[in-house]
């Protein structure tokens, strides 16, 4: 490697590892609290931010190289093309994929 | 090893794309299936493998510093960690095959509240039997849709499970190459693939926790 590595000290690895036992409290917490449909919407963003916090510490992306940065970006791009055409093609078929399961589901009195 | 992480990051991805939808579909009988899991062994083990990622950045800070007599120790408390990890996995799989939810021909839905053990609360028992009466009384084929849960539940953390051994063998091998001083600062690329790897599965969980066992609690 031609640059020298960045190194990150004990300090911050501790307190990432405190930000994401209080996150893991929190997420248990919120769980048990009626948000209606909010319920998910915070539990993914409570997880959203865990996960980032472990990307840009203990996995360093944060003082990564840009060719590094690239491939992450990589692959949210990708998951999200998976992701929001898949879903997209489930809601606008939902007529017709309802005819697989049993009505009861599909429509609730 | 990034650009590996990203074909898991698809891999994984579509699993919880497939978990999406049939949760959209399902609600109720996911619902239910959910709420069987148990959420004490639950937290635990996302703290467990929480902490096994801090020990794990802490493995790379001493080679990177070149704190030889460190590299071994920390490994040695990730793979520990681990190890609990799994350990507690295999206990909320015994329950469950314990409570006829594997599915298959044995799965039943009510099958915990019809038949409660010596050792189970009597409260917990009542609610969950209301629960299901319910989930029933909306959808008579929850048997049938609380198996796909099951199944998405039993698919996505047995693979998650099944990172967790490979990167505990990667482990093993780390640690026997750290224990004869193997890496320093100039040299210490495994122990930081390996953390990234390690890292990864630790991602999984994040989002595998509430979205399995947090996702009908507040009723």
């Amino acid at each position: 490697m031609s640059e020298p590595e960045h190194i990150v000290s004990p300090k911050i690895y501790l307190t990432i590892f405190l930000a994401l036992i209080l996150g893991t409290a929190l997420t248990t917490w919120a769980a048990f609290q009626n948000f209606g449909r909010f319920n998910i919407v915070i539990a993914l963003a409570i997880a959203t931010a865990k996960a980032t916090l472990v990307v840009l510490y203990f996995m360093h992306a944060r003082y990564a190289e840009k060719r590094t940065r690239l491939v992450i970006v990589c692959a949210l791009f990708w998951l999200a093309i998976m992701l929001v055409l898949t879903l997209s093609d489930y809601k606008t078929r939902r007529p017709r994929m309802s005819r697989l399961v049993s009505p009861a589901v599909c429509y609730p009195v | 090893m990034w650009i590996f992480l990203v074909t898991e990051v698809l891999f994984f991805g579509g699993m919880f794309l497939t978990y999406t939808i049939n949760r959209h579909y399902f609600f109720t009988a996911f619902g239910i299936g959910s709420n069987t899991l148990d959420i004490t062994l639950g937290t635990t083990n996302t703290i467990v493998l929480i902490m096994s990622s801090f020990t794990m950045a802490m493995a790379v800070w001493s080679a990177q510093t070149g704190k030889k007599k460190l590299v071994p120790l920390f490994l040695i408390l990730t793979l520990a960690l681990g190890c609990v990890f799994l350990g507690i996995k295999f206990v909320e799989y015994k329950q469950k095959f314990d409570h006829h939810l594997i599915p298959g021909y044995g799965f039943d839905m009510t099958y915990r509240s019809t038949h409660p053990a010596p050792g189970d609360e009597a409260k917990e028992i009542a609610l969950e039997k209301k629960e299901v009466e319910e989930a029933f009384a909306s959808d008579p084929d929850t048997n049938a849709h609380a198996q796909l849960y099951f199944s998405l539940y039993f698919a996505m953390t047995g693979l998650h499970a099944l990172h967790m051994i490979v990167g505990a063998g990667l482990l093993v091998w780390l640690i026997k190459a750290s224990l004869g001083g193997r890496f320093t600062p100039q040299y210490h690329t495994p122990v930081e693939n390996v953390g990234l790897y390690w890292h990864f599965v630790d991602i999984v969980w994040i989002y595998l926790f509430p979205l399995l066992y947090l996702i009908d609690r507040h009723r």
